[in-house]
C-alpha cells in the first residue's frame, strides 16, 4: 500500500512555465553584453572600469540594504541590469567616484527606499543618472570622440550638442551614429548593437513591441513637426537604449497594451520637446523618468475590457 | 474539415498558454480494475443540493440501488456503486470548498448484484419529461468539472432559446485522457447521447468541439457521424490546441462570437456546452436505464505505469494508484484533477467522485512568491481579458471592493496566469479567497 507518505498540498495549477524574474534579468543582461561590448570597443579600458565599478557597486548597496532591511538578498538579476545600464548612460570620462555615488543612489535611493523590486516607481539606472546630472555638471556633459583602446581623449561635442559639425556627407552621418563610432554615452552611441540586443528581447517576448515601436515612431513624427530629419533623431543620443532598454522596464511602465501604447506615445512627445524646446540637447533620460511618474495613473485609466462586459449591460437594459 | 480547421486555426484565441501535454496514456484503452472492498460515497457530489441517506447503517445494498437523494430540484441523487453492506459513515473534505461532506461506507460482498434496471428504450419513443426524469433518476452531473446536475443543463428556463448545443471534447488539460478514451472507445454511445440532447433540446446547430492534438478523435468521430448517416446534424470543429480551450466560456466565443455575460452561463447566449463523457453517459442512463455508478478516470504522472481505469464512485484514489503499480520516485503530490485546475489530496482514502476525471501524481513544486514585476504576462495570458496582477494585488491587501472594480466574477480559475507569473505568485488561490470573502458578505446582506 503506498501510505506512510508525507503528501505536499499546494495551490493550484501545479504547473509553472519556468521562466522566473531572475531567468527574465539575466536575459536582459546577456541582451545588453552588445551595447557593452560596443562601449568598450568605442571608449577602451575606461569603459570597461566604469561599468564594472557600477555593476559592483550597485549589487553590494542591494546587499547591504537588504541586509538593513532585514531582507534575504536574491541575485535575482535585477541589481545587474541597473548597474549595466547606469554604466552605459555615463559619459565615457566620468571619474570613477561619481560612478560610486551614482550607483548607491539607484539602488538606495531610487530602488530600495521605495521597497525594492517592483515596487519603484522611477527606472533606478535613470534615477542615478539624473541625480547625477545634476550634482556634477560638467562631468556629465563632457564628451569624446571614440577613441577605442589606444590614444588620448579628444573632446568634442555629441550629434545633439549645439556646436556639432559634421564635415563630412550625411550617408556617413547615418553610418557612423548607426555603427556607434560618434561621441555620447558609452553604451547608447551604437544604433546597431542595442537594436541586436533589443532584438533578441523581443524574440524571446521579454519585452512588449509596442513600446519601442510606438517611442520611435512618435519620435520621428514629432521630429517631423518640428522641421527637423526624423532618421537623425532616431540615431541620435540615447533614444535607442531609452526605447529598448529603459522605457520597457516592466516595474515602471504601464500594465495594459492601451497604457503602453499612451506610455510610449508620452515618452517620444516629451523627449523631442525637450530636444528642441528646453536647454537641454537631450530629453530621453527625464522623458521616461516624468512618464514614469505618471504610470500609476495611466494604470488606473486603462482598465482593459473584459470578456462578457458589455452583453450584461445590454441584457440589463 | 481540415480547410474549416485552418480557417478555425486562424481565428484561435490568442490567450492561454501552451502547456506541456504529457498525455501518456492516450494510447491506453480502458481497463477495468477489481471491484474495491469498500467505497466511500460522499452524499454531496453536484454543485447543488445536498443529499440526504435513505438508507441506514446495517442495511443491504444492490449496486446501482439510490442511497441519497433531495427534494430540491439542483441535486442529483447518489447510488450504491458495489453490493454489499451499509457498514458505516464518514467525512470527507470536498477539496474545492473545503466542505466537510457526510459520506455513507459501503463494504462489498464482492458479488456485484445489481438492483433491476430501467428496461432498455429507445430515445425516440420517450417524451422529453420522460428522458428528463430517466437522467435525473440516474444520478447524472456535467462531467467536465463543474459536475452540474444534468438534468438542470438540459431544462432551459423559459424565455432562454437554445439555438446551439457544444459537444465539448477539448479535454485542454494536460495529462488527463479520459475523455480522449470515451470519445474513442463509446463513439456511438456518445453519438447516441448527443442525440438525445438534441432531441431535448431541439437546437438549431450541434458542434463537437475536439482539439487538434487529438486527430485520432476527430477522424473517428467524423467517421462515426458518417456511418450512422447523421452529417448533416452533427458538425466537427477542431480547435487550435491551447489551454484553457475547453472551457465553455471560451469556445462560446471562439465558435459563435459569443460572450456569456458576466457571472452567467452560457445558456445565457443561447448555448448548453456538455462534456462528452456526459454525452455518454447520458445514454446509459436513458437509453439503457443504468444508474451512474462509473466513469473514466486517468491515473497518471509519476506512477509505475499509468492508466485509464473504468472506476466506480466511491473507491478509495490510493486503491487506483496500487492498481496502477503505486508512486514512482520522490513523487509527493496528489492531485485529483489536472494540474492546471485539479486539488492536492492528502489523503489517499480519498473516494473517486462523479467530478473526478484524473488522479495526478507528480512532484510537489514549492512555491517560492516573489514581488510583483508588473511584466504583465498574466494580463497577455487571461482567456477572460482580466487583470490577475490587479485582482491578486487587491485581494491580498483585503481590497475586495476592487477586486469586484476589476471584475472578479469573471474568473473562472483556469490558473494561466499563475503558470505564466515569473514572480510565482499564487494568482488563482488570492482570487478564490477574494471570491469566498466577497461571498460572504453577500450572504450576510
Amino acid at each position: 500500500m503506498t501510505q506512510a507518505r508525507q503528501f505536499l498540498v499546494s495551490p493550484g495549477p501545479h504547473l509553472w512555465k519556468g521562466l522566473s524574474v531572475s531567468k527574465i534579468m539575466y536575459l536582459v543582461v546577456i541582451a545588453l553584453m552588445f551595447p557593452t561590448g560596443a562601449a568598450i570597443y568605442f571608449f577602451g579600458y575606461h569603459a570597461l572600469s566604469v561599468i564594472g565599478m557600477s555593476v559592483g557597486v550597485a549589487v553590494a548597496t542591494e546587499y547591504v540594504c537588504k541586509k538593513i532591511r532585514g531582507q534575504a538578498f536574491i541575485m535575482d538579476g535585477s541589481t545587474i541590469v541597473t548597474g549595466l545600464l547606469l554604466g552605459l548612460i555615463l559619459p565615457p570620462t566620468i571619474s570613477l567616484w561619481m560612478v560610486v555615488i551614482g550607483a548607491i543612489f539607484s539602488i538606495a535611493i531610487v530602488k530600495e527606499a521605495f521597497g525594492g523590486l517592483g515596487h519603484n516607481i522611477f527606472n533606478p539606472a535613470l534615477g542615478g543618472r539624473a541625480f547625477m546630472s545634476i550634482s556634477f555638471t560638467a562631468e556629465m556633459t563632457t564628451w569624446i570622440k571614440p577613441m577605442g583602446f589606444g590614444t588620448d581623449a579628444v573632446t568634442t561635442a555629441t550629434p545633439l550638442g549645439e556646436s556639432f559639425v559634421w564635415s563630412a556627407d550625411k550617408l556617413s552621418l547615418y553610418q557612423a551614429m548607426f555603427l556607434g563610432n560618434t561621441a555620447g554615452s558609452m553604451g547608447e552611441t551604437s544604433a546597431l548593437l542595442i537594436l541586436i540586443g533589443g532584438g533578441l528581447l523581443l524574440g524571446l517576448r521579454i519585452i512588449n513591441w509596442r513600446i519601442p515601436a510606438i517611442y520611435i515612431g512618435t519620435v520621428a513624427l514629432m521630429s517631423l513637426a518640428f522641421w527637423q530629419d526624423p532618421l537623425f533623431h532616431i540615431l541620435a543620443g540615447g533614444l535607442m537604449i531609452g526605447a529598448f532598454f529603459m522605457a520597457t522596464d516592466y516595474v515602471t511602465s504601464p500594465l495594459t497594451n492601451r497604457g503602453k501604447i499612451i506610455f510610449a506615445v508620452g515618452v517620444g512627445a516629451l523627449t523631442v520637446t525637450i530636444r528642441q524646446l528646453a536647454g537641454m540637447p537631450e530629453g530621453v533620460c527625464y522623458s521616461i523618468l516624468f512618464m514614469n511618474a505618471i504610470t500609476p495613473l495611466i494604470d488606473r485609466y486603462t482598465k482593459i475590457k473584459p470578456y462578457g462586459l458589455v452583453k450584461k449591460a445590454e441584457s440589463v437594459s | 474539415m481540415n480547410k474549416l480547421g485552418i480557417r478555425l486555426k486562424k481565428k484561435g484565441s490568442p490567450y492561454g498558454v501552451k502547456v506541456p501535454e504529457n498525455k501518456l496514456t492516450a494510447e491506453k484503452p480502458i481497463e477495468q480494475p477489481p471491484l474495491p472492498e469498500k467505497v466511500i460515497i460522499p452524499l454531496h457530489q453536484n454543485i447543488g443540493a445536498p443529499c440526504e441517506a435513505v438508507v441506514k447503517r446495517g442495511d443491504k445494498v444492490l449496486t446501482g440501488q439510490k442511497i441519497g437523494d433531495s427534494e430540491k430540484y439542483v441535486n442529483a441523487p447518489v447510488h450504491a456503486t458495489v453490493s454489499g453492506e451499509i457498514t458505516g459513515t464518514a467525512t470527507v473534505v470536498n477539496p474545492p470548498t473545503s466542505q466537510l461532506i457526510p459520506a455513507l461506507v459501503i463494504t462489498s460482498d464482492g458479488k456485484d448484484e445489481w438492483v433491476e434496471l430501467e428496461p432498455p428504450q429507445e430515445p425516440e419513443r420517450l417524451s422529453v419529461k420522460e428522458i428528463l426524469d430517466r437522467i435525473r433518476a440516474a444520478g447524472l452531473v456535467g462531467l467536465g468539472g463543474a459536475a452540474f446536475p444534468t438534468h438542470v443543463k438540459l431544462s432551459p428556463p423559459k424565455g432562454k432559446r437554445i439555438d446551439t448545443v457544444i459537444l465539448n471534447g477539448c479535454e485542454c488539460e494536460p495529462y488527463i485522457t479520459s475523455d480522449y478514451r470515451v470519445m474513442m472507445e463509446y463513439g456511438e454511445k456518445m453519438l447516441s447521447g448527443l442525440s438525445i440532447v438534441r432531441k431535448v433540446l431541439s437546437p438549431e446547430r450541434v458542434y463537437i468541439a475536439i482539439e487538434d492534438n487529438k486527430e485520432d478523435a476527430i477522424d473517428h468521430i467524423e467517421y462515426l457521424i458518417t456511418a450512422m448517416g447523421r452529417k448533416g446534424d452533427f458538425k466537427i470543429i477542431p480547435l487550435k490546441s491551447k489551454y484553457p480551450m475547453g472551457a465553455e466560456k471560451i469556445l462560446t466565443k471562439l465558435i459563435l462570437n459569443r460572450e456569456v455575460p458576466i457571472g452567467g452561463l452560457p445558456l445565457d447566449v443561447g448555448v448548453v456546452v456538455h462534456n462528452v463523457s456526459t454525452a455518454k453517459a447520458i445514454h446509459d442512463a436513458v437509453v439503457e436505464g443504468k444508474p451512474f455508478v462509473e466513469r473514466v478516470v486517468t491515473v497518471t504522472g509519476a506512477v509505475k505505469h499509468p492508466k485509464n481505469l473504468l472506476v466506480r464512485f466511491g473507491t478509495p484514489i490510493g486503491s487506483l494508484i496500487d492498481y496502477c503499480g503505486g508512486i514512482e520516485g520522490n513523487a509527493n503530490e496528489v492531485i485529483l484533477g489536472g494540474p492546471m485546475m485539479g486539488f492536492s489530496q492528502f489523503d489517499l482514502d480519498f473516494p473517486t467522485v462523479k467530478g473526478t476525471n484524473a488522479v495526478l501524481v507528480k512532484e510537489g513544486r514549492a512555491i517560492r512568491e516573489q514581488d510583483c514585476i508588473s511584466c504583465s504576462k498574466c494580463i497577455e495570458v487571461c482567456p477572460m481579458s482580466l487583470m490577475p496582477t490587479t485582482l491578486a494585488k487587491y485581494a491580498k491587501a483585503g481590497m475586495y471592493d476592487d477586486c469586484e472594480q476589476f471584475y472578479i466574477a469573471d474568473c473562472f480559475e483556469c490558473g494561466a496566469c499563475a503558470y505564466a507569473c515569473p514572480a510565482n505568485i499564487p494568482i488563482v488561490q488570492y482570487i478564490k479567497v477574494a471570491k469566498k470573502e466577497l461571498a460572504k458578505r453577500a450572504a450576510k446582506k
